[in-house]
């Protein structure tokens, strides 16, 4: 039986919402009719992640210098570092952010992406968050983190181009 | 001067129906049980009352968008972020060979006001413009009260991060934000935080999907975090888009959950470019020279992801920078 609603019509009872994970993701696609399949820079975040090695930053959006990176989380990554806010979501498993408030950090105020820290980060610990698939994290400005995934994991980072974004398009991207 | 100060241009007394007309500029407004009529000096146009009215709240709730909103393949506004092109006729091929297009520009606290003017007394008690069709009742018929709780709802737009200190609170039901029914077998956990004293305002993280499972409206991007000018703009779908968005910069969407088809087309003429499948996971730029309007045949989670910059349109429009985002 569906539920009778507001509109008039009937709808069904229940409803399941898809997601998309590692191990099971459907890919869309661009159906041409007068155009460049290469302007849509078409992907899937689960189709890059799978074929990514641990904590790549494959870049999947692009706008200026904005980007979205597409992370394998798999393991433990580097202590990283940024001079402005990122924000990581969680699409995939289950990823532990640990962060710590830099004393001094390498780079100027207005530097642009996020770079890799040699070794262990001086300064003090400011926590842990446990994200699961739709959890967003804060990467504050100025910290250090480190994620960690103990299964294959995927995040979606919100970030600027830094020295470690890679730019796969043609290897990503549907292209006719 | 404030929003009550500007003066709106409308029918001293309600027509047959109970509805006011409008004047804006050279363009005039009239509804009656089923459609709103819009004329300007060189023709007029006739719309459903329901699309017109789902188009009308997005185009204010938006505050004129980035770029074109087409109300459909005449009518819409262009939005230049300090006065707005109201138009008729400009992006479509016909109209324009036939020089009956028509445009003004006015100032947009004058259009803003106008806008949720008709807004409000063409809206009944019975009819959401945010809702998807299976929420609401109809918006048909003769005037009978009014919906303004429905049709000025506050735009969220987190400074930083939905649920930081200060900022965007997330949604539960006991601030007023019940999970839709169908997203009712999203997870609902929020992230395990363990701040340290002190770091409390930026060990921060929420559930995005719990926030979008519990939300009222529908394609109605809202910021959720910003880098910069790197806006998360993630949005609930259902049905149809109820505007055809024309571009002035290019904008990504990632498909979060089930699927949304885009129909995209030329953004000055209307032809068709191509068809856009999006399921979960699937990432695609939307070009700055089209326009394009989604279908959803299940309420679906859409990240909208936008460049605030106000460089990009001049660029774009310049040729300094192309309409695509990426050469490979």
């Amino acid at each position: 039986m569906g539920n009778p609603v507001r509109g008039g019509g009937v709808e069904r009872s229940a409803y399941t919402t898809v997601f998309g994970s590692l191990d099971h993701f459907d890919k869309g696609a661009v159906e041409l009719i007068n155009d460049d399949a290469r302007h849509y820079a078409f992907s899937n975040v689960f189709d890059v992640a799978s074929k990514s090695k641990p904590w790549e930053k494959v870049a999947v959006a692009k706008n200026f210098e904005y980007v979205l990176e597409a992370i394998r989380a798999e393991g433990q990554s580097a202590w990283r570092t940024a001079a402005h806010d990122e924000f990581a979501l969680c699409m995939d498993g289950t990823v532990t952010v640990e962060l710590v408030k830099l004393e001094t950090s390498p780079l100027p105020a207005d530097a642009e992406g996020s770079i890799a820290l040699e070794g262990e980060p001086t300064g003090a610990r400011m926590g842990v968050i446990q994200l699961t698939r739709g959890h967003q994290a804060l990467l504050p400005a100025g910290a250090a983190y480190r994620f960690t995934a103990s299964s294959p994991s995927v995040l979606l980072q919100q970030t600027i181009t830094g020295p470690d974004t890679q730019q796969r398009w043609a290897e990503i991207c549907q292209t006719n | 001067m404030t929003a009550t100060d500007i003066p709106v241009n409308q029918s001293t007394e309600p027509n047959a129906e109970g509805y006011h007309e409008f004047s804006l500029g050279e363009f005039h407004f009239r509804r009656d049980e089923y459609f709103a009529y819009i004329g300007w000096p060189t023709g007029n146009h006739i719309m459903s009352v329901d699309a017109f009215l789902r188009a009308l709240q997005r185009d204010v709730a938006w505050d004129f968008f980035y770029g074109i909103v087409n109300f459909d393949g005449v009518f819409g506004t262009v939005n230049h972020y300090g006065t707005v092109d109201i138009f008729a006729g400009r992006y479509n091929d016909s109209y324009r060979k036939a020089e009956l297009d028509y445009s003004e520009n006015l100032e947009t606290p004058s259009i803003r006001q106008t806008f949720k003017s008709i807004l409000s007394d063409w809206t009944n008690e019975s009819f959401d413009p945010f809702a998807s069709p299976h929420e609401t009742g109809a918006p048909f018929g003769i005037k009978s009260g009014s919906n303004d709780a429905a049709v000025t709802r506050r735009r969220v737009a987190a400074k930083r991060i939905v649920s930081a200190p200060g900022d965007e609170e997330i949604r539960t039901d006991e601030n007023g934000f019940p999970i839709n029914r169908m997203f009712l077998d999203v997870d609902q956990s929020e992230p395990v935080i363990e701040a340290e004293p002190g770091f409390e305002s930026e060990v921060v993280a929420f559930n995005l999907f719990a926030y979008l499972s519990r939300s009222d409206v529908t394609w109605n991007p809202s910021v959720v975090s910003a880098c910069k000018d790197s806006l998360f703009c993630p949005t609930t779908e259902e049905y149809i888009l109820p505007i055809i968005h024309g571009n002035d910069r290019v904008e990504w969407f990632v498909q979060l959950s089930d699927e949304i088809t885009w129909e995209v087309e030329d953004r000055d003429t209307g032809a068709v470019r191509s068809r856009v499948l999006m399921k979960a996971g699937d990432v695609a730029a939307m070009p700055a020279d089209i326009r394009h309007q989604g279908y959803s045949p299940k309420r679906s989670m859409l990240l909208v992801w936008e460049n605030n910059s106000s460089k990009v349109p001049e660029l774009i429009a310049s040729g300094q920078a192309p309409t695509y985002p990426v050469e490979f």
